[in-house]
């Protein structure tokens, strides 16, 4: 395993830097033949591994390097942490489970499916559990989504601070959900006895030893939310709430409760830990908003970023980032190369979905000079992703929660990418 | 595609059949020619005959086929055509599941013993709350007992944890303390969250009176009540936090989505840039993060770069700290004695790197001195017994994690024991498997 070093990207861009700017592999023309093609490699003559030799497929070895990462110095115990999407080496928009990052409170449990129950009660007709196989006897839908933890970008509210989109920006991850429509199960037991629907709450309860728990506007529960089981075709992982969570598109990630164990309707906000001194966004005066659920518009460039810096010479070059809006539809994303004293329109991956990560680019030419990378993006109700400075303006630093601005990455003449801020 | 691939066949098929019929035709002249019999003349005229009546016959039946082909080609069309008016007419497109407002009949009635016991939220008026009570003074014991390995014996929050107590009248600083005391607008998300989901790594485990006295501690610590205050299910209710004004709802629509729907500039949007603020300054980014290093130059400065020349360290796949195989010792044991250590993690960690978290770390700890982890604050019962020179033996760790407070009077272990002897067996198996 220790035997051989990965060639890295930053080898690699070592390399690069040291020949300063001479065609490395892959150039229009070549003096000798390349000893890849000229000379039968092993691959080429010894057979490879066969079927089964993992029954559940893992990424080859040299992709180890593209897996979620933790900044210790966050939280007091990985418990009750959170780590990162590796965004920046993933193109396209989802997510495979397996780097989708992952927050818990108390720690991910293991909970069978036998011994999932989930309850509704409160203000409803008749109180009912569910047992997991109940839940797949409902009519299911297919749904993509983002998951945006509230705190996404949050460390960078007083300054640039951590030299990468995986630090960044990686609280966020994006899965084609299957699940039964909330409002179905409601409806099941009934909301008769809730009266006037119009102000009343769904609390919503884990099944671990945190039990997080949030309250969702009833008029939300009715609307788009899921009770999800499976996340990209297969079984939700542990880490995101194995056998069911809560989907709930659009909103913080706070409120997609794992291991969901109960739904209870009420005529009031819980006002529960997570809802009042955690994911409310304190002002400059001291005052604090709270019930900010929705996730505004926002972007990132992912490549070039810190850890994804340009490896190749002038020329092509591929700008590629993502997008995603809380409010529905990704509709454009702009990409300033000057620090956002112009900008050109980057080209939409495919039609944005709702509520779901858009993927950009803007296929350029690098004249090997220094940038400042910078996108933008604006979604259906007309909103654009506003700068840190429009964003302090309004909410000074102390927010923590709920940072949507404008991201700068700054690449020099090497192609090596920084976390900046600029004026 | 499939239609003219077919119709070539059809082709194909015809074709040999005529030229071996002209071939016939020609053999049979020179036979004529070369005067034979009579009879041979008719035996072959009436063999021309069949071979000509067989063509036809192939003739016939390949024209039909030609026949079949067009009708399915056009059947094949008419089917396309109906599947592309379907596609555009969403006909059979289900994205969302049908509405039902009737039942499914699906799950049952829920027990009122089984709500009893999952639905213990308590709101902001109160109502979930148990009848109990207690003061602050018998929470300063509990407190000590079960909270301050973590929150620290004044609530004052010991690492990484958080603090629970002051930080009045700094919510408009740079760095606000958001302490219950400070911030937390209602009372009852104390209590609630207290009694749901601490102590960490025992959650679900305090008493109705234990959670009020817990309460009523953290509040004294916050010098929001005197030490003899007693707080119960009657007085709850009147009770205000500090910071209950303190909270607007969500005011992004009116604040600033009404400004920020807006045509962008794309054009001279602002007359000159300068970088006013670097990552790399504050070095914070964990180390395998593929980041670039810097010199050390000034944020006024124009930013020059260097790429690191370290390889980003190895994800090792294997090495993880599991515990390590040892012919003497049960695997099903070791791997309930790794179940059990659930209940540790919390405040433990064990193998290799294992570092020390609220509790110290546990490698190497059967033979290992009492109290002698570097780098860890032992309470005042290990550090005696480390001068004592007492030494952790299974037959120490056993007694300890059955009955921790009586066997180790005083220590800060919030853990209250494990009753079940094999659990005992297991997770002494399991942490003698780790050396040092």
């Amino acid at each position: 395993m220790g035997s051989k070093k990965v060639t890295s990207r930053r080898n690699f861009l070592k390399g690069s830097v040291a020949i300063a700017g001479a065609s490395v592999a892959g150039a229009a023309s070549a003096n000798s033949a390349d000893p890849l093609i000229a000379d039968v490699q092993d691959w080429a003559s010894i057979t490879g591994v066969g079927v089964d030799e993992t029954p559940y497929g893992l990424p080859i070895s040299f992709e180890k390097d593209v897996v979620r990462r933790n900044v210790e110095w966050l939280t007091a115990s990985p418990i009750s942490s959170i780590n990162f999407t590796p965004i920046h080496a993933l193109d396209g928009t989802i997510t495979p489970q397996g780097c989708a990052f992952e927050r818990h409170h108390s720690g991910a449990i293991e909970l069978r499916k036998e011994d999932y129950r989930l309850m509704i009660n409160g203000l409803v007709d008749t109180p009912l559990v569910f047992t997991y196989s109940d839940l797949e006897r409902f009519p299911r839908e297919n749904h993509v989504y983002f998951c945006e933890c509230a705190a996404n970008t949050g460390m960078e509210w007083a300054g640039a601070q951590l030299n990468g989109a995986q630090f960044t920006h990686g609280m966020i991850h994006n899965m084609e959900y299957t699940g039964v429509p909330l409002r179905t199960l409601l409806n099941e037991a009934g909301l008769g006895a809730a009266g006037d629907l119009k102000d009343k709450w769904v609390y919503v309860e884990g099944a671990d030893a945190s039990s997080n728990g949030r309250s969702i506007p009833m008029e939300k529960a009715l609307d788009d939310v899921l009770v999800a089981f499976k996340a990209n075709g297969e079984a939700l992982r542990m880490e995101h709430g194995y056998p069911v969570r809560l989907v709930v598109p659009g909103w913080e990630g706070n409120m997609w409760v794992k291991w969901l164990r109960r739904i209870e309707v009420s005529d009031a906000a819980v006002e529960s830990r997570e809802e009042t001194s955690k994911y409310t966004d304190v002002y400059e005066d001291g005052t604090a908003r709270k019930w900010t659920w929705v996730m505004d518009a926002k972007s990132v460039i992912t490549s070039p970023s810190p850890q994804m810096p340009i490896d190749h010479s002038t020329g092509p070059m591929v700008i590629s980032g993502l997008a995603w809006s809380g409010h529905g539809k990704i509709t454009r994303v702009d990409v300033s190369r000057d620090g956002g004293i112009t900008w050109e329109a980057a080209r939409l991956g495919k039609q944005g979905d709702t509520k779901a990560l858009t993927r950009f680019y803007l296929d350029t030419e690098w004249d090997g000079k220094a940038m400042l990378l910078q996108s933008r993006a604006m979604d259906e109700t007309g909103y654009v992703q506003p700068t840190k400075q429009q964003l302090r303006e309004m909410r000074g630093e102390n927010s923590v929660y709920h940072n949507n601005c404008i991201q700068t990455w700054f690449v020099d003449e090497n192609g090596v990418v920084e976390n900046v801020e600029v004026s | 595609m499939g239609s003219s691939r077919m119709s070539k066949s059809l082709n194909q098929l015809v074709l040999p059949i005529a030229g071996g019929t002209a071939l016939a035709i020609s053999a049979a002249l020179l036979v004529a020619n070369l005067d034979y019999g009579q009879n041979q003349i008719e035996s072959l005229e009436r063999r021309v005959e069949q071979v000509s009546l067989q063509a036809e016959d192939a003739s016939k039946r390949a024209s039909e086929e030609a026949q079949v082909v067009t009708e399915l080609r056009a059947k094949i069309e008419e089917i396309q055509t109906s599947a592309k008016e379907q596609m555009a007419s969403g006909e059979n497109l289900r994205e969302y599941a049908p509405r039902n407002d009737g039942k499914f009949g699906l799950g049952r009635e829920a027990v009122s013993e089984e709500i009893a016991a999952w639905d213990v939220d308590v709101l902001p008026d109160g109502r979930g709350l148990p009848e109990g009570r207690g003061d602050a003074y018998t929470g300063e014991e509990v407190f000590a007992d079960k909270c301050a390995s973590c929150h620290g014996d004044f609530a004052e929050g010991v690492d990484n944890w958080p603090v629970l107590a002051g930080g009045f009248d700094t919510l408009a600083d740079k760095d606000p303390v958001k302490t219950v005391g400070s911030y937390w607008p209602y009372l009852s998300t104390v209590w609630d969250y207290v009694h749901r989901s601490m102590p960490f790594g025992e959650a679900q485990t305090l008493t109705a009176d234990e959670t009020y006295a817990i309460v009523a501690y953290i509040l004294y610590s916050n010098d929001l009540v005197d030490d003899d205050f007693e707080l119960s299910h009657e007085n709850f209710a009147d009770f205000e936090m500090h910071n209950r004004d303190g909270f607007v709802v969500d005011d992004r629509p009116e604040l600033e989505y009404a400004k920020w729907r807006t045509e962008p500039c794309m054009e001279n949007c602002k007359p000159s840039v300068e970088i006013t603020m670097r990552a790399t300054f504050l070095d914070v980014t964990p180390e395998d993060g593929g980041e670039s290093v810097m010199n050390h130059a000034t944020a006024q400065d124009t930013p020059t770069f260097v790429a690191t020349a370290a390889a980003p360290e190895a994800v090792e796949g294997d090495a993880d700290g599991g515990p390590a195989s040892s012919p003497a010792i049960d695997p099903a044991l070791l791997t309930s004695g790794e179940k059990v250590f659930k209940k540790c993690k919390a405040c433990h960690a064990v193998g290799e790197g294992a570092k020390n978290k609220s509790g110290p770390q546990l490698n190497g700890l059967i033979g290992r001195q009492m109290g002698s982890v570097a780098g860890f604050k032992y309470s005042k019962v290990f550090v005696a017994a480390h001068g004592e020179g007492r030494v952790w033996d299974e037959a120490a760790l056993v007694e300890f994690l059955a009955k921790p407070k009586s066997y180790m009077k005083g220590t800060k272990m919030a853990f209250s024991g494990l009753k079940k002897e094999d659990d005992l067996a297991a997770i002494t198996a399991y942490l003698k498997s780790f050396g040092e």
